[in-house]
């Protein structure tokens, strides 16, 4: 796709996308990768972010929602700029999942999928994350915490506020771009 | 950063540059590294196939299928390319070694791969790791960039006349597409729904050609088999079960961690020795061999050697040798819960017996595990966990079902105890949030 100045996303987004849509022997295969790139930027699949996803590709929306669709990571609405994850399945139940993640109920004040009042802050509860030796886990967008104890979730949440610049009334202007790459 | 672990009955074979800073070519060229390759290049793909199927390697994804004869399925001439697909889609509970090959030894799943595609005459090789792993991905696509930078990758490997790409790919989340017709279908761009089999991948797979479709762990095992000799690696393991595996023991263990042990290795011994022993001394009340997906095991079924044959002659399975050891304070009926709450996630809704299935396990176990079971509910779990089985396109119905009959079999008594409106007698998460 050769219409950059016509994206809406940033100038190295779309160059990432060309790039993608050049990459596999057909390009259909960068959909999947593209969505997720997309919404790492944009923070979430907007109608827009579905429309130019589907003209690079040179499908139709319909088929882009339908695969869009089937995968957890991918979202339709916004979550906050720091998504956590935590992971309650078998390895990580065993060791404290559960306790983590309502630690992390009560410090954010939401529940599953729900995002904070600023922003800031979404919280999940996911399915096995790929951590199980190093249990309990949780990931922050990409980045993981292991062998975690309740008590150390404050300071978890303390060190993203930190790095959102988010000031005490929670009020951020910031975009996904400066920090989905933790 | 995960923690590394270390064991003296450890044979560090696969594990071997783990920790060493091999991410960086330069280090992994200095540990030995692309000799394999080089030394396939120049003996070919009948000595390659001859050389796997000596070493006893079998699939490291859960199947156990031996690697050597999968690559022989590949028809010589294909009028479609041909291609190798790395399964990194790491999504069994309980499993997290792929991580640790992704994150400490990237080249040697690129070397692995540059193997598979000399062995069958694939041109190019795709890398797919789980949407959860970008750190490692960067990891690998930082890898393959160095690679095509010293001529290891591109039309000319090695300074040859034989060519070799390898594509990096990412998933977004989902189970099922560790399955490899699913997996299939998700590189192509849809939904990762199983294709119905045959035709196999080894005949059609990926864009309608040969395939062949490999777990990570197996691809990461291959130079190491030719740099030791395919004798030499299948005496470490026991018979027709060759080399070693990363066992990822996790649960409640002193030590939990990424061991890596000969195959048929004692699994009492695994727990008690290596990982230290059941956490805080209590008692053990049950252990999951393979995997989320592999029947539970008993404190007296438990003194095996971990291989495919002997898990599979103690009633269960190896699988992906993700152990998790469950202590006597743990409600097995919430256990059970949590497991088929994943699987009824996870159905990618295809086949209806694993739909229907993996939905109507979720609602009678949460219902028994909130007290308010009845009696022929017990009958009614294993009744569909029974009407699962080998009906379903790909194996995650079996996967679903056969941990249940398990929990249910060897468990019934504890089951019992939560009908007639009980209290569950160990419960902390009686409302188990639904994810």
């Amino acid at each position: 796709m050769s219409n950059e100045t016509m994206s809406l996303f940033s100038p190295k987004l779309a160059a990432r996308l060309d790039v993608l849509a050049a990459k596999y022997p057909v390009k259909r295969s960068a959909l999947v990768p593209m969505l997720l790139y997309a919404q790492d930027e944009v923070g979430y699949l907007s109608d827009a972010v579905i429309s130019e996803v589907a003209e690079r590709i040179g499908i139709t929306e319909l088929d882009v929602r339908n695969v869009a669709t089937y995968y957890s990571m991918l979202r339709f609405k916004p979550a906050g700029k720091f998504n956590v994850q935590v992971c309650t399945n078998i390895s990580c139940m065993l060791r404290g999942g559960y306790e983590i993640y309502e630690r992390f109920q009560q410090e954010l004040g939401v529940g599953h999928k729900g995002v904070t009042a600023d922003g800031v802050f979404s919280l999940e509860e996911v399915e096995c994350i790929g951590a199980c030796s190093w249990a309990p886990a949780i990931q922050v967008n990409y980045e993981f915490h292991d062998e975690l104890t309740p008590e150390q979730v404050p300071g978890i949440l303390a060190g993203y506020r930190g790095k959102a610049g988010v000031s005490s009334d929670g009020s951020s202007s910031q975009g996904w771009k400066e920090t989905n790459h933790a | 950063m995960p923690r590394l672990v270390s064991h003296p009955d450890e044979v560090k074979i696969v594990s071997r540059r783990f920790g060493q800073g091999a991410a960086k070519i330069e280090k992994y060229i200095e540990l030995g590294g692309y000799e394999a390759a080089k030394k396939c290049l120049a003996q070919g793909s009948d000595w390659i196939i001859d050389e796997m199927k000596t070493s006893g390697l079998r699939g490291r994804g859960g199947a156990g299928f031996p690697t050597g004869m999968k690559w022989s399925f590949v028809p010589k001439q294909s009028a479609k390319p041909k291609y190798i697909l790395v399964n990194g889609d790491e999504s069994e509970p309980g499993t997290c070694k792929d991580h640790l090959i992704f994150l400490h030894d990237p080249h040697a799943v690129i070397e692995g791969t540059i193997i598979a595609g000399l062995a069958v005459g694939a041109k190019m090789g795709f890398i797919y790791l789980r949407g959860e792993y970008r750190y490692l991905l960067e990891i690998m696509e930082k890898a393959v960039a160095d690679a095509y930078a010293k001529g290891f990758l591109g039309k000319k490997i090695f300074g040859s006349d034989t060519e070799f790409e390898i594509i990096t790919q990412t998933g977004a989340g989902a189970y099922e597409v560790g399955e490899e017709s699913a997996l299939m279908e998700s590189l192509e761009g849809k939904r990762g729904v199983p294709r119905i089999k045959p035709p196999f991948p080894a005949v059609v797979g990926l864009y309608g050609g040969p395939t062949v479709i490999n777990n990570a762990e197996t691809i990461a095992t291959v130079p190491h088999v030719i740099a030791m000799g395919g004798a030499a690696f299948a005496a470490v393991g026991t018979p027709r079960n060759g080399g070693t595996r990363l066992f990822g023991i996790s649960g409640h263990v002193e030590r939990p961690g990424v061991y890596e042990l000969p195959m048929g290795y004692n699994l009492k011994r695994m727990i008690y020795e290596v990982a230290g022993g059941v956490k805080g001394g209590r008692g053990l009340k049950a252990v999951v061999p393979g995997g989320s997906s592999t029947p539970v095991l008993l404190p007296d079924e438990i003194d095996i050697g971990m291989d495919f044959d002997q898990v599979g002659k103690a009633g269960s399975m190896l699988g992906s040798a993700g152990v998790v050891v469950i202590d006597d304070q743990t409600c097995i009926v919430e256990f059970a819960l949590r497991t088929i709450s994943f699987y009824q996630h996870e159905s990618c809704g295809w086949c209806i017996p694993c739909r229907e299935g993996t939905d109507w396990l979720k609602k009678s176990m949460t219902r028994l595990h909130a007290g308010f079971g009845e009696y022929k509910d017990i009958d009614n779990i294993q009744y569909l966990a029974e009407n699962m089985l080998g009906r379903t396109f790909c194996p995650l119905g079996d996967a679903a079902a056969m941990p249940m009959l398990g929990f249910v079999k060897k468990f019934r008594k504890e089951f019992e105890e939560h009908l007639g409106g009980k209290a569950c007698p160990f419960a902390k998460h009686v409302d188990l949030a639904v994810v």
